[in-house]
């Protein structure tokens, strides 16, 4: 393992002479460095600093900015359990402490030894086979008590990764329902074939008419994003696939990479072709590290094809490739100026908008950043055309859905319907009984009551990303809102103010609650942060913190009054334990040493 | 005409100085006229060790050991109206300082390994002291509080207008030269 | 000329102003502080947040368009600024009687200006250590509160990068461009931009402080809204 490893300048340098020199790689170098050496030594960020020509401040910077990234030693070993509610409800919890407890580590510190860290991290997306956990990047999922006794034998005995159990490693799609995206027989070249025999134009006439929305939550047109982006003058214009499944309960992206990859790469070259784009990128989350290799050889077999490189399928001047980019773990980054801010390998801060990306994006040019859906989706229509599409789906939301269902159903995995399907339906089909509720679009999304379970997926109901995490009468959705809110927190980019304290001080506040500290006074407070968040955040991070909270209260307010167990107010911490200390250190234990409840 | 019943006002100093009170007394002659519209409950100013029913209570200092919990909880009980008065009391202030430092790291620090001390000093636990809370707090952290005026000290025209805000029932507000935090 | 209404006053802005620009010109306040006049705007610390026809903006990155209308001094907004002073005095440690900076400091006077009573959220009192090392400078990172201007006039004015933000969220801090961590073994000198535009008392020049007596500083002197444009300490 390479932690310990002297550094090896000559493989640095043959990391940096790979990017180009180019600093906006920094942040793909940076991870490639630290999967050679552990983490991110001093002499690693100097060196870098000097080859790239920019100062060291920057580089720690951006390395401290992403969880995955480590300026100091973290293990040979590096354990995250997703910490997604769904993990928890199938016993994440437990099962990270017994691996501390057989390891002897506590958490989020590094063993005495070097040896292992064992700490939590934000939802892998593996919802549907939690719970799960991800060992030096790559996902291991189905954790159960044996299997977390068995990885503690081979970390103490130092087995390499690659000696471990195969079947560890293995990642299930779980695919439940088909509908026209995955029922496809998806030819390679089919869709650029289409798009060549039709014109760029009359395609984005089709995309025009398929009336196909973004499928990453915010249901943009897709056509007037491209019309925009075509429009907009530009040195170089750019095509960027959002591939940053970061939504917690969401994990259909994993599938569409795993098995549909020529599908949603096909929809980026179309996509530049119509608006003029050489070059293209896939931001891909570091928790999906492990399809890294897979996604470069679809892109091999691609150029292999002449579907990407110079004159795609013969078609003179119709240059493109892709580039795939990997994140390092920040969820902000799936904002999409957070992500271009990543690209250029800076802190994913999001931007202040306008500009918008359609004119301002990627090196201030033009780009597009669509979802990996979206992408698939489009090329699904440049073969079928806009009307076969359009004619799919409601009027304001045409096409099909891919949702990704978790929590306490029968069948959890993927299931795609046309848009305008009932929480109902999808509730009957994944066999999930006795629900109170279901979060739709993950922790910044919704949450919905039985009483609305006749409502509708579809952007003019229910929008969605496509997390369905369900909940059933067992289920505390105080402690879910809980777990979302801790999310948050930690997900925060720590730009502006309100969220970068106000998450903060809203986790504190549900943490008072769950602590058995909360008062009427604490549940105001409660609110008039959640306001606060909702009207002076920079971005939708700190828009959304808030919607889990608002929702369960009004919804679920019972979970919260049980919480409230003094009429005045309370302090956060115990007073008695805040004196644990003092005796301890002056050995009384009289009753004047003691203080009891609030009077 | 009787004159109406005169407010009640408690006053204590916590992790503190006294130096809220020195402010306080600063109204000078306006002393007078405090004392026609109230009479001091427990204070250091009379000397009255607990205080009943009051309307009033003027706290400076914040909440360092379980005494300041003791009194800090009297007065809530006792008050309808509690003021938090200067810095200490609004943010920790200077006891606050200690913060940052473990309590054993202090203790062991002043009572074991700093320079001077006579051989077998010890952490005194004699039961009459009251021991230190592992951090400083402000009194809103603890209690709730109504009122707070700002200051290291708040000056004497700060305390008072504060005063003959609530008095009066209006909103208390401290305009430029009277706000101050140091 | 173009114009937008500003608390139902008008103000008048020229092309490329943003919202901030154009009421600085026109002698009219909004609660600022990760703002200067001549460090390029980023809008983080959200103090200058106005409605716009309706809708909230940050004032200093928002272009001033002909017609808008937009809503500054209203209790609404100056209720939700208190409450972003208030984060900001919780989330580090503030401790004014001990600063060198008080009464020259834009935070304090800020909440002077929007009657900050209290800091109101429970604190989280970090643990920030001093950076002493520099000669002639002190950085006391208790005060920081992330606005970033330092930065900005370092990198774009001085050309040096002495500063940067590092980690995420809560745990966001300002970080020296050197291994040591120190600010002496970096290029930064008194002559910097940076070194005169620190909001807060967090980059203090040593041997100079409480020269000025109470009563004589900037703010004990004028309120923060009668300051068209803020003295550099």
């Amino acid at each position: 393992m390479p932690d310990t490893a002297v550094l090896d300048i000559a493989y640095l340098d043959a990391i940096v002479e790979r990017h180009g020199r180019d600093a906006n790689n920094l942040l793909q170098i940076l991870v490639e460095a630290q999967e050679r050496y552990g983490y991110l030594p001093p002499a690693v960020v100097d060196a870098l600093a000097a080859r790239l020509a920019i100062p060291r401040v920057k580089i720690e910077g951006v390395a401290e900015f992403y969880s995955f990234l480590h300026l100091q030693p973290h293990g040979t070993y590096r354990v995250l359990f997703s910490d997604n509610i769904t993990d928890h409800m199938l016993g994440s919890g437990a099962l990270m402490k017994q691996l501390c407890h057989e390891l002897w580590v506590e958490p989020g510190k590094l063993s005495e030894d070097g040896l292992v860290s064992v700490n939590a991290t934000s939802c892998t997306g593996m919802c549907d086979q939690a719970p799960a956990m991800l060992v030096n990047g790559l996902p291991i999922a189905n954790l159960s008590a044996p299997r977390v006794e068995n990885i503690a034998e081979l970390i103490r005995k130092r087995v390499p990764l690659a000696d471990w159990p195969a079947e560890y490693f293995r990642i299930e799609n779980h695919i439940r329902r088909k509908d026209v995206l995955l029922n496809s027989a998806f030819q390679p070249g089919s869709a650029l074939a289409a798009l060549l025999a039709r014109g760029g134009a009359q395609t984005l006439d089709e995309i025009k008419l398929s009336r196909l929305r973004g499928r990453g939550g915010a249901g943009f047109s897709t056509a007037a994003k491209w019309e925009a982006c075509r429009a907009a003058a530009g040195e170089q214009h750019y095509v960027v696939c959002n591939a940053d499944e970061g939504e917690p309960g969401t994990f259909k992206d994993r599938v569409l990479l795993t098995s549909y990859a020529e599908m949603m790469i096909e929809g980026m070259t179309l996509c530049a072709h119509i608006i003029g784009a050489r070059q293209g990128f896939i931001y891909l989350r570091g928790e999906y590290r492990y399809l890294l290799d897979h996604l470069q050889q679809v892109l091999q077999r691609c150029r292999e094809q002449n579907l990407l490189g110079q004159d795609i399928l013969g078609s003179a001047g119709f240059d493109f490739d892709i580039t795939i980019h990997l994140g390092a773990g920040a969820y902000i980054c799936g904002e999409e100026s957070a992500l271009i801010e990543s690209l250029e390998g800076k802190r994913g801060t999001p931007r202040n908008r306008p500009p918008f990306p359609v004119t301002h994006g990627y090196l201030n040019q033009p780009t597009v950043v669509n979802n990996v859906e979206t992408f698939a989706a489009a090329s699904l229509i440049a073969l079928n055309g806009g009307a076969w599409y359009a004619d799919i789906g409601t009027p304001a939301s045409s096409g099909t859905k891919l949702l990704s269902v978790s929590g306490d159903c029968e069948s959890p995995g993927i299931y795609e319907y046309p848009f305008g399907v009932t929480v109902e339906q999808v509730l009957a089909d994944c066999g999930a009984s006795h629900t109170q509720a279901v979060q739709i679009s993950g922790a910044a999304g919704k949450c919905i009551a039985p009483a609305e379970f006749g409502r509708r997926i579809a952007f003019e109901d229910i929008p969605t990303a496509g997390a369905f995490m369900v909940f059933d009468q067992r289920r505390d959705m105080f402690e879910v809102a809980r777990n979302f809110v801790h999310f948050f927190a930690h997900e925060s980019c720590g730009f502006c103010t309100p969220c970068r304290v106000g998450t903060s001080l809203l986790k504190n506040m549900m943490d008072k609650l769950a602590h058995g500290h909360g008062s009427p006074y604490d549940l105001t407070e409660i609110e008039q942060l959640d306001q606060l968040l909702l009207s002076m955040s920079h971005c939708g991070l700190g828009h959304s913190a808030c919607n889990p909270v608002l929702d369960t209260i009004a919804k679920f307010r019972p979970a919260y009054d049980r919480r409230l167990a003094h009429r005045e107010y309370v302090p956060a911490f115990n007073l008695d334990r805040a004196l644990t200390q003092a005796r301890q250190m002056t050995g009384r234990n009289d009753a004047g040493a003691h203080l009891g409840e609030y009077e | 005409m009787t004159a109406p019943p005169k407010l009640k006002i408690a006053t204590t100093s916590l992790a503190g100085c006294f130096g809220c009170h020195m402010s306080l007394l600063d109204i000078d002659e306006r002393l007078f006229d405090l004392l026609e519209l109230v009479e001091f409950d427990r204070s250091p100013l009379t000397d009255i060790k607990h205080c009943g029913a009051c309307d009033i209570g003027f706290i400076e200092g914040g909440v360092c050991n379980a005494e300041n919990v003791h009194v800090l909880r009297e007065f809530r009980a006792n008050c309808r109206i509690l003021i938090a008065v200067g810095a200490c009391a609004i943010n920790g202030g200077l006891p606050a300082q200690r913060n940052h430092l473990s309590l054993p790291s202090i203790l062991e620090e002043v009572y074991h390994t700093s320079i001077g001390l006579a051989p077998g000093n010890a952490i005194p636990n004699d039961p009459e002291l009251p021991l230190p809370l592992d951090k400083v707090h402000p009194l809103h952290e603890v209690v709730k509080i109504d009122y707070f005026i700002p200051g290291c000290p708040p000056s004497a025209d700060a305390i008072w207008k504060v005063l003959n805000d609530i008095l009066a029932g209006r909103k208390p507000e401290l305009g430029h030269g009277l706000m101050h935090y140091d | 000329m173009s114009s937008f209404t500003l608390d139902g006053q008008t103000v008048t802005f020229d092309a490329g102003q943003t919202i901030m620009q154009a009421a600085l010109a026109a002698g009219i306040y909004i609660p600022r502080l990760c703002y200067h006049p001549d460090l390029k705007p980023h809008g983080s610390c959200k103090l200058c947040t106005v409605k716009v026809n309706g809708r909230q903006a940050s004032s200093c990155t928002y272009q001033a368009q002909d017609g808008l209308v937009v809503e500054s001094n209203t209790s609404e907004l100056n209720d939700e600024r208190r409450a972003l002073l208030q984060m900001l005095f919780v989330e580090g440690n503030h401790f004014c009687p001990s600063c060198e900076a008080s009464g020259n400091c834009q935070l304090q006077a800020t909440a002077y200006e929007l009657q900050m009573m209290t800091p109101h959220y429970d604190h989280f009192y970090p643990d920030r250590p001093l950076d002493a090392s520099h000669p002639d400078y002190l950085l006391d990172f208790n005060r920081c509160i992330l606005c970033s201007l330092c930065i900005r006039a370092s990198r774009d004015v001085d050309g040096k990068n002495v500063f940067a933000l590092s980690g995420r969220g809560i745990n966001t801090h300002l970080i020296v461009n050197a291994a040591s961590g120190q600010l002496a073994d970096t290029g930064f000198s008194g002559d910097d931009k940076a070194a005169h535009v620190c909001p807060v008392g967090v980059i203090l020049k040593k041997r100079s402080g409480f020269r000025v007596p109470i009563g004589k500083r900037s703010y004990d002197i004028r309120s923060i809204g009668d300051l068209a444009e803020p003295g550099e300490s």
